[in-house]
C-alpha cells in the first residue's frame, strides 16, 4: 500500500488530536472546535477517548476535519495539541510524518523528545492564563479554551461562529461568554503574533453540514423512546449507557409535563440493580406500558434470567446495550461489539432474540421507535446494540425527520370488546397460524385473566409437565423467531452487486467499512459490501453471502461474534468467511481494514495466478 | 396434594358480596401443596378478605416469585391477571406494573427463601419505594421443594427434619421492613384467619407498601419437634399483641371496644382500621418502639403478631414520582410526543 502522503497543504482533510487531562474542562473546549468546523458546513468526525476517572487521568479528543463526510477514524495525527505534560512522550509519538504538534511552552520540553519530521509549535499559554485570569480553577478551564483560540487561528475557523457558539452555550451567562471569549482571543492573538498562521492544515468554508445535526447515539436513542411513546423507563447507572436515560428523563421533564396538573406522564425508575431494572421493565411492559432499561454488558449478564422468563412468556421489553470492553469490568470507557452473542442467545435453555444494530445516532432515533414496535408485535424482548462509540460521542447525521401518520404497533392485544365475543381466552394459542398468540392486560376483563408464568405451559396457558404440550409452545416461538426475519430492517448494499468479494459489517463498523471500500477501489480492488441492520438475519443477509465467493467479516471483537452468528444462522460455507478483528477499544479505522484486505487478496491473486 | 377436580357446581344458597359474588368466584385453581400445608390456609384467608372487599377480579393483580409460597397466586382469584416470575425478583415485577398502572390492586405473595435470601434486595427496595401493594411472606422457615434445606428465618437452635441444627442468626422480616421505612408492617400466623383476614383487606386498602409477615408452618418438612416454626411451636409462642379490625369506608363503624384500648386509624380510601390494643404498652404508630418492643418479645421466644406499624402518611412510589393520575399504559399516544413540528424545535440545539 502507497504510504499516507506527509501532512502538507491538506484542506479541509486532516486530524486534530487533543491530550488533555480528564476533569479539567477540556471537554467544552473541544466540542466548541469541532462544532466550530461544523458551523463552517465542513463534515467532521469527533471521537472522545476518556479515562474511567473522574479526574486526573489523561484523556484524548479526535477530531477529523473530512470534506468527504467519512465517519471513521482514518489512522493518521496531522495535528497533536499536547496539554498532558505525562503523556507527551506518547503523543509525539503519533504524530504522522509532516504533522504538527502544539505544546504549552510555560515549561520547557525535553529535547530528547523532539523529532525532526514534524513541526513543533509552543505556545505559553499557563503563562498568559496566569496573567489574565484570576483563581486556581478559572485559570485550568480558560488554559483549553485558550488552545482553541490559537487553533482558530491556525487552521482559520472563525472567530464569529465561535462567538455565536459561546453565546448559545452560556445564554443566559454573558460573563462566562465574555470570559471564554477573552481566552479564545488570547490564543488567537498569540498565534497571529508568533505562529506560523495559516498552517498547510486549513480549514475552508463548504456548504456539506446543511440539513445536518451533531448528536450523540444515547441522545438520540433516548429521544426515539420519547417518540415511541415509553412511558416507564428502568435501570441502573453504568457507563456508557447512563446518558440514554438522562437523555429520555431530559426530554420527558420538557416535554411529558402535563400542562394542566404539572404531573409526569412519564415514570423514571432507578432500580437496585440490573436484575430489578429488568423486572421493573416486565412488569410494566406486561401491563400494557411501553418500557426500557438502558444497559452495557455487564448488566446484560446480570439480566440474563429474565429475559429467559421475557422470551419463554412472551413479554415484549426494550433493552439498549450500549457496548463496552469487556470481558468482566473490563474497559468502561472503551468501546466494541463484543456482546452480540451473548444477546443473541441469552439465558439458560433454547431462546433466540431479535437483535437492531445501529450504526450512528440516526439509526438509534429510528431503531428505538422500531425496537418498541418489533417487541410488541413480536411480544418478545428485543435488544439494540449499540457501542459506547456510538452512543458517547457526537456523530454527524442528517437531521432527524419524523412521520406525523406514525401510529405504535401494540401488537396483538386484545380490546374489552374482542375478549367479549370470545368464547373463551386462551394465551399461547396460535390462532391466526402467523405463530404470534393474543395477549390481554390486567384490569380489562376477568374473562381475559391468564396466568403469566416462566415454568411449562400449554398453548392454553396452563402449568404442565407434559412433553408434548410443552414442545408445542417450545416449537411455536421457534417459529415466531423465523417470522421476525421478515420485520427486521433490511441490510443496506454498497457496490455493484457483481464483484467477487464481499465486505460485511455491523453497526459502527461501518464507518470504516465504507471508507475501505473507497480506498481499496482506488488501488484497483472492487468490492460488494453489505452492512447488516438485524438478527435474524433477512434472507438478503443469505443471498449476499452466497453470491459472492469471499466474504471479509468485519467486527470489533476478539472472537469474531459476527462470523460466528452468520456461521451458526445462514447456510453459508464457513470457509468462504474470513474475520478483520479490532478489538483495541478505540473505534476502528478505515486503515486497518484496507491493510487487512490487501494482505488477504495479495495471496488470493498468488494463489490465482499459480493455478 | 388432591387429585380431585373442584366442581363445576354452586350451591345455590353462597353468601354473595356486593357484586352478587360467591366465595367460589374468588378461588383458583386447586392447590397442589402437601395437605395441611399452612400456605392453603392463607390462600383461604385471602380468597375471604378478597370476596368481603368485594373487589372485581380484574381489579386485582397477583405476583409471585419462585418457591412453594409463589405457587399460592394460581389458587386463588382466576378471575385476575397473574405473573410467577423469577425466584426472589417478584418484587421489581410488581414495581413495573404498578407504575404501569395505579389503579389496580396488586398482591405478591412470597416465601422466607424468595424474600429473606435471594431475594432480599428486592424485598428491601420495594419497601423503599413505597410500592403500592400488599406483600405476603409465607413464612416457614425452610426450604420446602428442595426438600427441607434451612431458610434466612430458620432461628438459631432450629434443628432439620434431618436432625442439622441451624446455627446462623435469623432475618426478621417485620423489624427489616421496620428499619428499611416499611409503612405497613403486620405478622400473622396461617391457622389465624380472625386476625388474618381484616389485615388482608387493611394491607390491600393501604396506599404504599403493605408486609405481612405470615408463619405458615411446612407440614412435610418443618413440623417436628426441635422446629421453631412447626404447628405446635407457633400456637405455644403466639403474642397478639393488637388486633386489627378492617372496616371499609362505607360501613358504619360498629366494631366494639373498650375505651383506652384502641386506636382507630384513618386510610387513604376513607376507610380504617381499628387496632384493638391486647397489650397497653405497644404504640404501632411508632417505629422505634415497635422495633423494640418486637426485639425484646423476640428474645423472649414469643412471635409478635398483629398490625405491628402502620403509617398513613408516606407518599407511595407515584407520589414520589410524581407521576399523573392517569394510568400511564392509558396515555393516550398524542400526549407522549411533540410531533414533527416538535422535534425540529427540539433539534436546533444540535444544528
Amino acid at each position: 500500500m502507497a504510504q499516507p502522503a506527509a501532512t502538507q497543504n491538506r484542506v479541509n482533510d486532516f486530524v486534530i488530536k487533543l491530550a488533555n487531562v480528564n476533569g479539567t474542562g477540556s471537554a467544552s473546549a473541544n466540542t466548541l472546535l469541532m462544532k466550530s468546523i461544523f458551523r463552517m458546513g465542513i463534515p467532521v468526525m469527533g471521537k472522545n477517548y476518556f479515562p474511567s476517572n473522574i479526574q486526573g487521568l489523561p484523556t484524548w479528543y479526535e477530531i477529523r476535519v473530512t470534506k468527504d463526510g467519512y465517519v471513521a477514524r482514518s489512522g493518521r495525527v496531522d495535528l497533536m495539541v499536547a496539554m498532558n505534560a505525562e503523556t507527551y512522550s506518547k503523543d509525539i509519538r503519533e504524530v504522522s510524518t509532516g504533522g504538527f504538534l502544539i505544546f504549552d511552552s510555560t515549561w520547557p520540553r525535553s529535547t530528547l523528545l523532539a523529532r525532526d519530521d514534524i513541526t513543533i509549535l509552543g505556545a505559553p499559554l499557563a503563562k498568559i492564563c496566569n496573567e489574565n485570569f484570576i483563581g486556581v480553577r478559572n485559570r485550568i478551564l480558560m488554559k483549553n479554551v485558550m488552545y482553541a483560540g490559537l487553533l482558530a487561528a491556525l487552521l482559520e475557523i472563525d472567530l464569529e461562529v465561535i462567538r455565536q457558539l459561546l453565546n448559545e452555550s452560556y445564554a443566559k451567562k454573558q460573563a462566562l461568554v465574555d470570559a471564554n471569549m477573552k481566552a479564545v482571543q488570547l490564543g488567537y492573538d498569540y498565534a497571529r503574533q508568533h505562529l506560523p498562521c495559516p498552517l498547510p492544515l486549513r480549514l475552508e468554508r463548504m456548504d456539506k453540514t446543511l440539513g445536518h445535526i451533531m448528536i450523540d447515539g444515547n441522545t438520540a436513542a433516548g429521544l426515539g423512546c420519547l417518540y415511541a411513546g415509553a412511558t416507564v423507563g428502568a435501570w441502573y447507572p453504568i457507563t456508557p449507557s447512563t446518558s440514554l436515560m438522562d437523555a429520555f428523563k431530559g426530554f420527558c421533564a420538557r416535554l411529558r409535563v402535563d400542562p394542566q396538573t404539572g404531573r409526569n406522564n412519564y415514570a423514571v425508575i432507578q432500580a437496585e440493580d440490573e436484575l430489578a431494572a429488568i423486572g421493573i421493565v416486565l412488569g410494566a411492559a406486561w401491563n400494557g406500558a411501553r418500557a426500557f432499561t438502558p444497559t452495557s454488558g455487564p448488566g446484560i449478564s446480570l439480566m440474563n434470567e429474565f429475559i429467559g422468563l421475557a422470551y419463554y412468556a412472551e413479554i415484549p421489553a426494550v433493552l439498549f446495550d450500549v457496548q463496552r470492553v469487556g470481558p468482566s469490568t473490563g474497559m468502561p470507557t472503551r468501546t466494541q461489539q463484543c456482546d452480540l452473542l451473548s444477546c443473541a442467545y441469552a439465558s439458560h435453555g433454547d431462546t433466540k432474540h431479535v437483535l437492531l444494530f445501529p450504526a450512528n445516532p440516526e439509526e438509534c432515533f429510528y431503531m428505538a421507535v422500531q425496537a418498541f414496535d418489533l417487541a410488541e408485535r413480536l411480544q418478545t424482548p428485543v435488544f439494540v446494540l449499540s457501542d459506547l462509540d456510538i452512543g458517547m460521542n457526537d456523530w454527524m447525521c442528517p437531521e432527524l425527520k419524523w412521520d406525523d401518520g406514525y401510529r405504535p404497533d401494540r401488537g396483538k392485544v386484545l380490546s374489552r370488546e374482542e375478549i367479549e365475543a370470545l368464547p373463551k381466552f386462551h394465551r399461547y394459542l396460535d390462532k391466526d397460524d402467523d405463530a404470534i398468540p393474543y395477549r390481554t392486560l390486567p384490569g380489562v376483563s376477568a374473562k381475559a385473566a391468564y396466568f403469566t408464568r416462566g415454568s411449562g405451559h400449554n398453548q392454553y396457558g396452563g402449568y404442565t409437565e407434559d412433553s408434548a404440550e410443552y414442545q408445542v409452545v417450545i416449537d411455536r416461538l421457534l417459529r415466531k423467531f423465523k417470522r421476525a426475519r421478515t420485520m427486521m430492517p433490511l441490510p443496506v448494499r454498497e457496490g455493484s452487486g457483481e464483484n467477487v468479494f464481499g465486505l460485511v459489517a455491523i453497526g459502527s463498523s461501518h464507518g470504516a467499512a465504507h471508507e475501505a471500500m473507497d480506498i481499496l477501489s482506488k488501488v484497483g480492488i472492487k468490492v460488494d459490501y453489505l452492512r447488516i441492520r438485524g438478527f435474524p438475519f433477512t434472507k438478503e443477509v443469505d443471498a449476499f453471502l452466497a453470491a459472492h465467493s469471499k466474504i471479509f467479516v468485519i467486527e470489533q471483537n476478539r472472537d469474531a461474534q459476527l462470523k460466528s452468528l452468520l456461521t451458526l444462522e445462514t447456510p453459508v460455507e464457513k470457509s468462504k468467511l474470513h474475520s478483520i478483528l479490532h478489538y483495541s477499544g478505540l473505534p476502528m479505522t478505515s486503515k486497518e481494514i484496507v491493510e487487512a484486505v490487501l494482505a488477504e487478496l495479495g495471496d488470493a491473486r498468488r494463489n490465482a495466478m499459480s493455478a | 396434594m388432591s387429585f380431585i377436580k373442584k366442581p363445576g357446581v354452586r350451591h345455590p344458597d353462597l353468601p354473595k358480596n356486593e357484586l352478587g359474588l360467591t366465595r367460589r368466584d374468588y378461588e383458583g385453581a386447586m392447590s397442589t401443596l402437601c395437605a395441611g400445608c399452612g400456605h392453603d390456609s392463607v390462600t383461604a384467608a385471602i380468597i375471604e378478605a378478597l370476596w368481603g372487599l368485594s373487589l372485581r377480579p380484574e381489579q386485582l393483580v397477583k405476583l409471585s416469585g419462585i418457591g412453594c409460597s409463589s405457587k399460592t397466586t394460581a389458587y386463588f382469584a382466576s378471575g385476575s391477571h397473574g405473573f410467577n416470575g423469577v425466584h426472589g425478583r417478584m418484587p421489581s415485577v410488581a414495581t413495573g406494573a404498578n407504575a404501569a398502572n395505579q389503579d389496580l390492586y396488586y398482591i405478591g405473595v412470597s416465601g422466607d427463601g424468595d424474600s429473606l435470601s435471594i431475594g432480599f434486595g428486592q424485598f428491601a427496595h420495594a419497601i423503599r419505594r413505597n410500592v403500592n401493594m400488599l406483600y405476603l411472606c409465607e413464612n416457614n422457615g425452610v426450604y420446602g421443594l428442595t426438600k427441607g434445606q434451612f431458610s434466612a428465618s430458620a432461628d438459631i437452635g432450629t434443628k432439620s427434619k434431618k436432625g442439622e441444627e441451624n446455627l446462623q442468626a435469623p432475618v426478621d422480616p417485620c423489624l427489616a421492613a421496620l428499619s428499611l421505612g416499611g409503612t405497613f408492617i403486620a405478622r400473622s400466623f396461617s391457622g389465624d384467619k380472625a386476625q388474618l383476614v381484616p389485615l388482608i383487606q387493611a394491607g390491600l386498602m393501604h396506599k404504599g407498601f403493605a408486609m405481612i409477615d405470615i408463619i405458615s408452618p411446612c407440614v412435610t418438612f418443618n413440623d417436628h419437634v426441635g422446629s421453631t416454626k412447626s404447628y405446635t411451636f407457633t400456637r405455644e409462642h403466639y403474642h397478639e399483641a393488637v388486633h386489627a379490625d378492617y372496616i371499609p369506608p362505607r360501613q358504619e363503624i360498629t366494631v366494639s371496644y373498650a375505651e383506652g384500648e384502641t386506636l382507630p386509624v384513618q386510610m387513604h380510601d376513607g376507610s380504617q382500621i381499628v387496632l384493638r390494643k391486647l397489650d397497653q404498652d405497644y404504640d404501632p404508630t411508632h417505629r422505634g418502639k415497635a422495633f423494640e418492643y418486637l426485639r425484646t418479645k423476640l428474645r423472649q421466644g414469643e412471635h409478635v403478631t398483629g398490625l405491628i406499624f402502620v403509617s398513613s402518611s408516606g407518599p407511595d412510589m407515584h407520589e414520589m414520582a410524581h407521576t399523573t393520575a392517569v394510568p400511564l399504559n392509558a396515555l393516550p399516544y398524542e400526549k407522549l410526543q411533540p410531533g414533527s413540528a416538535g422535534l425540529a424545535q427540539i433539534l436546533k440545539r444540535y444544528a
